[in-house]
């Protein structure tokens, strides 16, 4: 008997909770040794546009969730994560990985999703405060989610990189959209395929492919973007630059700081985070005031 | 409704005798040079300008613009006092400094309130009732977080950053001086500050009140001037951090100046906050917290409620009570202890406020001023509303820093909601209602660093103040205010 035909995956983006390929029809071959692997989408500037729309969609529904039921679904991402190990472990290999190091990244991804999933509960005991104030008023500050995030991953790490942008972002709240390791970009892809199976609601993760230089700048440019994460040690102050025009949050990361263990911190949620101060008089005095 | 209610009778005699705050006891000199070094110094530019008392247009002193050598020299002091001094000193002894200047800055409370009024046309009672005692206070909060800073940041050791740039708007002269110097001192970096050049009389009172505290030489330096200095500062390769009050417009210019730099930032920028009354709200209540939202220091406050959202079903009755209630204020010489309208600080922003009136006129709302006798000198501008506003008026989108309130109303919680979030700016916003749960509805959806519910304007040291989107990023006041003076690796 003849050997059996193999059914090659077709990798697609992640947009709206939807897997369309890039509207653009542009694509590109990622290899291993010039060996070709896929053709992955080569997205594009309208892409960007359906995902930040998709992202703001998604947020009033997403950071209005308990804290509780957030922090339930990133454990169940990380729960999938570990079901599914073997087709990451093949993937990283497929892309140049050893089976040690593919190990390693799978391990430490799955524990940081983890970690972080516990945070979403507890950040606000922590950064939260109950302000003394000098008059009679209950005055307190609370930290909320900043709203939709342009995220640009590193190149080194495509698992971890792509988890460890996502979850400190959305475990408080907030929506992304996040563009994939070029040269790596399987394991990102199939990384959607698991939060579409976490009940992550449609919108909050948005994960594209493709040229990261021409996508950024127009990431760092999209006037409905409240901050940006960059991993990617790629932008240039030309770039940044057009950030200013609605005062998007800029939070530069070094590529290295991923693979770093100190990037378990609730520090990275705060970066995402706006603190909001409340006051309310304690005493009422409102009897009668509508006596006229 | 309510169309039996007699209205208030404004023709009887509702003049109070003058009650002038006296200024006998004032100490100014005719020409002030730069706070440099623990000194005051002639500028190396060589160059004054003049500060007026808007209230008249009289001048009061010189002040000296710095120009880049006098800069350079600002920079270098509070470098060389970082480096030798201030990062040194075992934080116990930085606090008692600290503590020094907010007991100095209570003994002169009353000079201070009088020279803020004098400079910048607001009225006495909110010097000395709001400016000062806040500025007194910011110090006294800050003074104790010194020695304490390793309990602010859990799993992280706070370091100082080096010299900082402070560049402060003319609306609270003397409490945003205080803002900014109180915790970049706390955290042992030292400081070149800059007052608005329509203003900067407080802070050079200030620069006497930190030499009299004995502070090293270096770790506080003032340096008075316009936008070009400004400038510099923000240029300076030696400044390390730069924090920011004042418009919008400059703080963009400046962020595209430090963009691709290593600077750190925080920018506390403009406002278009909204004041949304409910018909449940305390009406009377609600109608003080509207005219203090928007007429306080004559609406030159950016968090300022310019934008009143009124339930429709008591959009009548709010109006009259709101338009009774601004027939009764007071707009005179602001020296006066019964004035509650002072004079706008300058005559450009004069020109600015009845530039942005024009235009509500003509874009077809309908306009309710302060009937009073304006003084023949000076700057002044009577609270003004306009009623009959829709989403899309100038007047309802833009900032004007000044006395004008754009009147909208709405049928929804849901649609308050939208109108309130329909703006670029995320600095602050009112709630009016006397139900809780419908409070805490608002305040977790409106876009903004602070709320005010069944209250407005409120400020306090340990209260985190600081904007959602294009008004700004980082927080003044509080443990979340240290954290934009520390590195926490």
């Amino acid at each position: 008997m003849s050997e059996r035909i193999k059914v090659l995956k077709t990798y697609k983006i992640f947009i709206g909770g939807k897997f369309p390929r890039t509207e653009s029809g542009r694509y590109y071959q990622t290899k291993n040794n010039g060996i070709p692997i896929a053709n992955i989408c080569l997205s594009s500037r309208k892409d960007i546009k359906n995902a930040v729309a998709a992202a703001r969609k998604a947020f009033s529904g997403w950071s209005t969730r308990t804290a509780f039921n957030r922090s339930q679904i990133l454990y169940r991402i990380a729960e999938m994560l570990e079901t599914r190990k073997s087709q990451f472990l093949e993937e990283l290999v497929l892309q140049g990985w050893t089976n040690k190091n593919a190990e390693l990244e799978i391990h430490k991804t799955i524990d940081r999703i983890i970690y972080f999933a516990g945070w979403a509960d507890k950040i606000n005991q922590v950064f939260g405060s109950v302000n003394p104030v000098a008059t009679s008023h209950f005055n307190f500050t609370m930290l909320e989610p900043m709203g939709v995030v342009g995220l640009i991953t590193n190149e080194e790490t495509p698992l971890l990189g792509i988890a460890s942008c996502i979850i400190p972002s959305i475990v408080s709240g907030n929506t992304v959209v996040v563009l994939a390791s070029e040269k790596a970009p399987l394991s990102a892809l199939t990384f959607a395929e698991v939060i579409s199976n976490s009940d992550v609601p449609p919108g909050v993760v948005n994960i594209l492919s493709g040229n990261k230089k021409e996508l950024s700048p127009h990431i760092y440019s999209h006037m409905d973007v409240n901050a940006i994460g960059d991993f990617s040690d790629l932008t240039n102050d030309e770039i940044k630059l057009t950030a200013v025009e609605n005062l998007k949050r800029i939070r530069s990361f070094e590529a290295s700081d991923i693979s770093n263990d100190n990037f378990d911190s609730p520090y990275v949620i705060k970066d995402f985070m706006e603190a909001k101060t409340t006051w309310h008089p304690i005493e009422s005095g409102f009897a009668n005031s509508n006596s006229y | 409704m309510n169309s039996n209610i007699q209205p208030l009778e404004f023709n009887g005699d509702w003049n109070l005798s003058p009650s002038l705050e006296s200024t006998d006891h004032i100490d100014l000199k005719d020409k002030y040079g730069l706070f440099i070094n623990g000194a005051f110094l002639k500028p190396l530019s060589n160059k004054y300008f003049s500060t007026i008392n808007p209230s008249n247009e009289n001048q009061i002193s010189l002040i000296a613009e710095a120009g880049s050598d006098d800069i350079n020299l600002a920079v270098k002091s509070a470098k060389d006092a970082y480096e030798n001094v201030w990062s040194k000193m075992p934080a116990k002894e930085r606090s008692k400094y600290i503590y020094r200047i907010a007991r100095l800055i209570q003994e002169k409370a009353k000079e201070l309130a009088v020279v803020e009024t004098l400079d910048g046309g607001k009225p006495i009672r909110e010097s000395r009732d709001v400016d000062v005692p806040l500025a007194a206070a910011h110090f006294f909060y800050y003074a104790g977080w010194a020695d304490k800073l390793d309990y602010a940041f859990p799993n992280r050791n706070p370091k100082s950053i080096g010299v900082v740039g402070q560049i402060i708007p003319w609306n609270f002269p003397l409490m945003m001086a205080a803002w900014k110097i109180a915790p970049a001192l706390a955290t042992g970096n030292t400081v070149v500050l800059k007052p608005a050049e329509s203003t900067s009389l407080t802070a050079l009172k200030l620069a006497e009140i930190i030499q009299q505290a004995d502070l090293p030489p270096g770790v506080v330096n003032i340096v008075t001037g316009a936008g070009s200095t400004g400038e510099l500062i923000v240029n300076h390769n030696d400044v390390k951090k730069i924090a920011f009050t004042g418009s919008t417009s400059v703080g963009k210019s400046i962020m595209k100046s430090i963009a691709g730099t290593s600077k750190k930032s925080t920018m506390e920028l403009g406002g278009k906050a909204a004041n949304i009354v409910f018909d449940d709200a305390p009406l009377d209540q609600a109608v003080e917290g509207v005219v203090n939202g928007i007429y306080f220091n004559q609406g030159h406050v950016c968090c300022a409620g310019s934008r009143l959202l009124v339930q429709e079903s008591i959009n009548e009755i709010f109006i009259r009570k709101l338009r009774d209630r601004i027939q009764s204020l007071i707009l005179g010489n602001p020296l006066d202890k019964n004035t509650d309208i002072g004079a706008v600080n300058s005559k450009s922003q004069l020109d600015t406020i009845n530039k942005y009136i024009d235009i509500g006129k003509n874009e077809g709302a309908e306009i309710f001023q302060l009937n009073c006798t304006i003084p023949d000198k000076g700057f002044w501008c009577p609270p003004t509303l306009f009623t009959n506003v829709s989403q899309s008026h100038v007047i309802a989108q833009e900032e004007i820093f000044g006395p004008v309130l754009a009147i909208q109303t709405f049928r929804t919680i849901d649609e308050a909601i939208t109108k309130a979030n329909n703006t670029p700016y995320g600095l602050s916003a009112g709630v009016w209602t006397d139900k809780g749960s419908k409070v805490f509805n608002l305040t977790s959806k409106l876009n903004a660093g602070v709320i005010w519910a069944n209250t407005y304007n409120k400020f306090d040291p340990t209260s985190p103040f600081g904007g959602y989107k294009e008004s700004g990023h980082g927080r003044e006041g509080g443990l979340h205010g240290l954290e934009a003076y520390l590195n926490l690796e």
